[in-house]
């Protein structure tokens, strides 16, 4: 299969590889995936105060396509609101590295990956949404 | 031109890639080429010097065909390929005998081509057991001994298994299925000129063999039909009655010249290429176990050919790896590499879990294969498995000591 030169250049060049704290109450952590399925992905988020994502590290065990839709979150997501990051959907990532049909779910799965991330981060910083707004 | 040139272009990467198949030998291709013009006659043409050139050329060719088998030339039956041989040998066999043996035995690992027959036979309505491999890939043969009943026509059990190498014990299947009386099938596409073979002394009754892995063209093929006792089966392809009524069709001359060629270049070789390819793979297996932990060899190590190995990289995805190795045309039992999205079945077959089955290359030596070229394969195959262990959140797992099993993964 041919890969497109974008998959190419962020699998050879992964961007924000690397994991941050997970314990820390400003990082949201996001694990989605199966090793039997062939692919796990790992999304971490780092947030400011003001709810900002400030950085993203991801891991990825998976094909080209996987890596290339993960490192390509983690540049997508850097200076978003959890609700911009939130709103990122499968098709952007697909289009934007010109997926065929087969690696679709690679993209599926970033997805989930940032919303796992959110959510986590959310639930570890005791705050809802509507707290959060209310605050 | 020099073989080390052979099987590699500039701009192309080291192909590694054996078992799938063989760049023809140019020595096979001179021996061929004055049958596309002008020795072009009939072989089936017995009125003029024509069809008689072209039936001396053929009948060598099958002489050299039998010779490496250790048959006679009348029992070797020309076929498109191996595909081709399973599919008239299983199928032959079962509707020739079906009114008094309706049960066929094969190995869950053996090709698509002999287990979509038999799926294929079960739907006609005859039984069909298909024996698992233990860990090593090979067969036990007190389950194939439970296996084979008086009802028994035709036990199919492969020479040597395409994705991971192994030899099954071949003799002793063959002489079990004398003893019960049913006949001995095995397709040898990977074992001809590979392993030492003797259809008398191993009991065959039937063997498959294949052109273009043995570096010679594709688009033929042979059966081996034992006379004595004798082998019958209905044919598939019914016409002129061309190779004794089993196959019609006019025999396509320079292709059955090029595979009887390979044939007696293999076997002049063998030995000496058993040799010399045994000590590339261990130049290769003991490079990249050197440098890499957490590699896993699949299938037997001792019962296979010399040309294979099967490795499993822990913690990075074999498709993803074959990305991160594009200067090596290998093969991965990752289900992304194929349409089905399922791991190797060969692989998940010897107890593999799914997560290791995707993880596995397979390595494929041969006739061309360079000491320069297993020594650039182990470092480009070092680098990428570093750097994606490097990604890899189940190497980071791991190194953390978590158990990967013990996480409860949501599968998708």
């Amino acid at each position: 299969m041919a890969y497109s030169d974008k998959v190419v250049d962020h699998y050879e060049h992964p961007r924000n590889v690397g994991s941050m704290d997970k314990d820390s109450t400003d990082v949201g952590t996001g694990l989605v995936g199966a090793p039997a399925c062939g692919d796990v992905m790992k999304l971490q988020i780092k947030v400011s105060p003001e709810g900002i994502i400030e950085d993203a590290k991801f891991k990825t065990f998976g094909c080209g396509s996987a890596i290339a839709s993960s490192s390509l979150v983690t540049e997508w997501v850097k200076g978003k609101t959890l609700d911009e990051a939130a709103a990122i959907k499968n098709t952007d990532i697909a289009n934007e590295l010109a997926l065929p049909p087969v690696k679709i779910h690679c993209s599926v799965l970033a997805e989930d990956a940032i919303k796992a991330a959110i959510k986590d981060y959310k639930s570890k910083s005791g705050q809802t949404e509507d707290e959060k707004a209310a605050g | 031109m020099t073989t080390s040139a052979i099987g590699r272009r500039q701009g192309q990467p080291i192909y590694l890639d054996y078992q799938a198949t063989t760049p023809c030998d140019p020595r096979v291709v001179d021996k061929m080429l004055p049958y596309f013009t002008e020795k072009f006659g009939n072989p089936h043409s017995r009125n003029h010097a024509y069809g008689w050139e072209a039936e001396e050329a053929v009948e060598v060719a099958r002489e050299q065909i039998a010779a490496i088998i250790g048959a006679d030339a009348k029992e070797i039956i020309f076929t498109s390929g191996a595909t081709e041989s399973n599919n008239l040998a299983i199928k032959g066999v079962a509707h020739f005998y079906k009114d008094k043996r309706d049960h066929i035995v094969t190995v869950v690992t053996e090709h698509k081509c002999v287990l979509d027959t038999c799926r294929h036979l079960e739907q006609e309505g005859f039984k069909v057991t298909y024996l698992p491999v233990k860990a090593n890939g090979l067969i036990d043969m007190a389950e194939l001994e439970a296996a084979v009943t008086d009802k028994t026509a035709i036990v199919s059990v492969m020479g040597v298994n395409n994705e991971i190498g192994v030899i099954q014990p071949l003799a002793a299947i063959g002489a079990l299925c004398r003893k019960k009386g049913a006949f001995f099938h095995t397709d040898c596409a990977q074992a001809v000129g590979k392993i030492p073979l003797d259809v008398n002394a191993m009991n065959i009754d039937l063997m498959s063999i294949s052109g273009h892995k043995i570096y010679g063209p594709k688009g033929v093929g042979a059966l081996f039909v034992r006379r004595r006792p004798r082998v019958r089966i209905v044919p598939m392809i019914n016409g002129g009655g061309q190779e004794r009524g089993m196959r019609s069709g006019t025999l396509a001359t320079p292709l059955c010249v090029g595979l009887g060629e390979a044939c007696a270049i293999a076997k002049a070789e063998m030995a000496a290429e058993t040799e010399r390819l045994h000590g590339l793979r261990d130049r290769l297996l003991n490079g990249l176990k050197a440098r890499l932990p957490e590699i896993y060899v699949n299938g037997d190590l001792d019962s296979r050919v010399a040309g294979n190995i099967n490795i499993s990289f822990a913690f990075v995805e074999g498709e993803g790896l074959m990305m991160g190795v594009k200067d090596l045309a290998v093969s991965s039992g990752s289900a992304c590499t194929s349409a089905s999205l399922e791991p190797s079945y060969v692989l998940r077959a010897l107890g593999l879990d799914a997560e290791m089955a995707h993880t596995s290359l397979r390595f494929g030596l041969g006739r061309f294969t360079t000491e320069a070229e297993i020594d650039y394969a182990i470092d480009h195959t070092v680098k990428a498995v570093e750097h994606l262990r490097s990604l890899s959140p189940l190497w980071d797992m791991h190194l953390e000591g978590v158990d990967i099993k013990s996480i409860q993964w949501a599968e998708h």
